[in-house]
């Protein structure tokens, strides 16, 4: 078994989001969109339960430091806070992956800021 | 029941007793003929906004624009003068399209010294000046001097920059643009550089995504599951009223309330607008842009919510009350079909929490664009069928009204002008 803090992808104190951390941690709308259409409600059900309650405290530690110049391990956390953005809509509102009635439209995002 | 005052000829729509009151035709939007004579009439003798200048930073900075009604595609730089130019994007030599990347038909941007052919080498200045020919001596009488880029008149209000592709515009820049327009003068449009830029291809004709943001009567019924459930029978009850539309020329805008996220009780909230204070109208907590002009919020209508000015004939600016603004842009590609641009611009946040709120904003707004995106091509469906050829519209689409009837006069003066020759 190799060291797991040298794989630990987010900050110490949010390690037990890692297991989502693979999944989520995305750094451009278009691959968090992608993965939004590819999960379960069930899948980001789970996500949003574990995030949700710790959202706060996550913005909180990502705003200490400069946006240009985040940590790693802060931009993977603010990544993961990008895409808890991303499934509220089918958490909280739609209760679907998609965006009813929205078929085969699409709208792509060509030019955004990172993180 | 109207709540808000409207003008005292009774409503909106009489205000501007030119619109009338009948039921409209929807003829314009379902006919390729008069889709033909759009490109003539209108959109290849206007002035289209076609960037930012914030899109070309320094010298040598360019990006191109396919113009698909009127076949052509236009190259704008900043020359090495400093000066933003455009040029038809031609080789003179053999009519090769002088600037793209991989794909001929995708717009490209980047930064360059000189601009040089891909096929036979000829180069040219920043400013359109051909300033090489490979093997030149192998022609005959040829002088480079004759041989420029295609110049395209251009010109940039508010950092806006805009092309008009006829040969003499008829008007200049600011006087197509008008009063009401340009007194959203001194707007800190250049402090929002933190910039999300949409793009898609609609099933529809361009006029009819236009009608879709320039009322919102729609807003309460169509994108009623984006509220949660305790708030949307008081959405829905409420309708929408605008509190302001004007209209001079061919430009028109509506002002309407809305948005304060921060004084409504949780349970009339999504529960992520909670912890990010964000939403559809933006970041609750605003940039401090000082006094706006006296074009934004013209009659400065409380509670104030956004102000949409729809340009003619394609261009949208939406300014928010808190402190950040959008533009939209409808290219037409064929008479059911348009490349549809949306694209967010925030003063740039200085931390993870001012990103996540525009995150927040930037979501929201694209899950309402695809519900308003797929239910045009519903609409130019059925309008195909001319089942039925007559429209009742309210006094909260007094805009639509008024777009569809300037198409209309430019298409006739157009006619007109024909005839006359």
């Amino acid at each position: 078994m190799s060291d797991p803090t040298n794989t630990a992808m987010l900050p110490e104190q949010f390690s037990e989001l890692e297991p989502f951390a693979p999944t989520w941690c995305l750094a451009t709308e278009h691959e968090r969109y992608a993965q939004r259409l590819a999960s379960t409600m069930d899948e980001m059900q789970a996500f949003y339960d574990a995030l949700f309650p710790r959202a706060e405290e996550a913005i909180a530690y990502c705003e200490k430091f400069p946006l240009d110049d985040l940590p790693d391990d802060a931009r993977h956390l603010l990544e993961l806070l990008h895409s808890l953005v991303m499934v509220s809509f089918p958490v909280e509102a739609w209760h679907q992956p998609h965006i009813p009635d929205s078929g085969a439209a699409y709208l792509d995002l060509l030019v955004e800021p990172l993180p | 029941m109207a709540k808000i005052a409207k003008p005292p000829e009774g409503s909106w729509t009489a205000h501007y007793p030119e619109l009338g009151t009948e039921p409209m035709s929807y003829e314009d939007s379902i006919s390729p003929e008069f889709y033909e004579l759009e490109r003539e009439a209108i959109f290849k003798r206007t002035w289209l906004n076609v960037g930012r200048v914030e899109q070309l930073s320094r010298r040598g900075s360019y990006f191109t624009k396919e113009l698909a009604f009127a076949n052509t595609s236009v190259v704008i730089v900043r020359g090495m003068d400093g000066e933003i130019r455009a040029f038809h994007n031609i080789c003179r030599h053999r009519g090769n399209k002088l600037v793209w990347t991989d794909f001929p038909r995708e717009e490209s941007s980047g930064s360059c010294r000189q601009f040089v052919c891909k096929y036979h080498g000829w180069k040219y200045e920043l400013d359109g000046a051909c300033s090489y020919v490979q093997q030149e001596e192998e022609f005959f009488d040829l002088d480079k001097a004759d041989y420029g880029l295609v110049p395209v008149h251009c010109d940039v209000w508010s950092g806006f920059i805009f092309v008009n592709l006829d040969k003499e515009p008829s008007q200049s820049l600011v006087e197509f643009l008008g009063p009401m327009i340009t007194a959203m003068d001194g707007y800190p449009f250049d402090q929002m550089t933190e910039r999300f830029s949409y793009r898609a291809v609609v099933g529809s004709n361009w006029k009819l995504f236009m009608d879709a943001f320039q009322e919102f009567y729609h807003a309460p019924i169509l994108h009623a599951r984006q509220s949660p459930i305790a708030a949307r029978p008081e959405v829905q009850a409420a309708g929408f009223e605008g509190l302001h539309y004007e209209i001079e020329g061919p430009h028109r805008m509506v002002t309407t309330y809305g948005g304060r996220g921060w004084l409504l009780p949780p349970e009339m909230l999504k529960p992520m607008e909670t912890v990010t204070r964000s939403g559809l109208f933006g970041p609750w907590d605003a940039p401090d842009l000082g006094d706006l002009p006296a074009g934004v919020n013209p009659q400065n209508k409380q509670p104030w919510g956004l102000d949409s000015f729809q340009i003619w004939p394609n261009f949208v600016i939406l300014i928010w009350e808190r402190g950040w603004y959008l533009t939209y842009h409808y290219w037409p590609t064929a008479f059911t079909t348009h490349v549809f641009e949306g694209n967010l611009y925030f003063v740039p946040a200085k931390d993870a929490r001012e990103r996540l709120a525009h995150e927040m904003a930037a979501v929201t707004f694209k899950e309402y664009a695809l519900q308003d995106g797929n239910t045009l091509e519903a609409t130019q469906i059925m309008l195909e069928s001319r089942v039925v050829t007559a429209f009742p519209l309210n006094d909260q689409e007094v805009l639509c009204r008024h777009l569809h009837k300037v198409a209309a006069e430019w298409v006739d003066e157009y006619a007109r002008e024909g005839a006359a020759r």
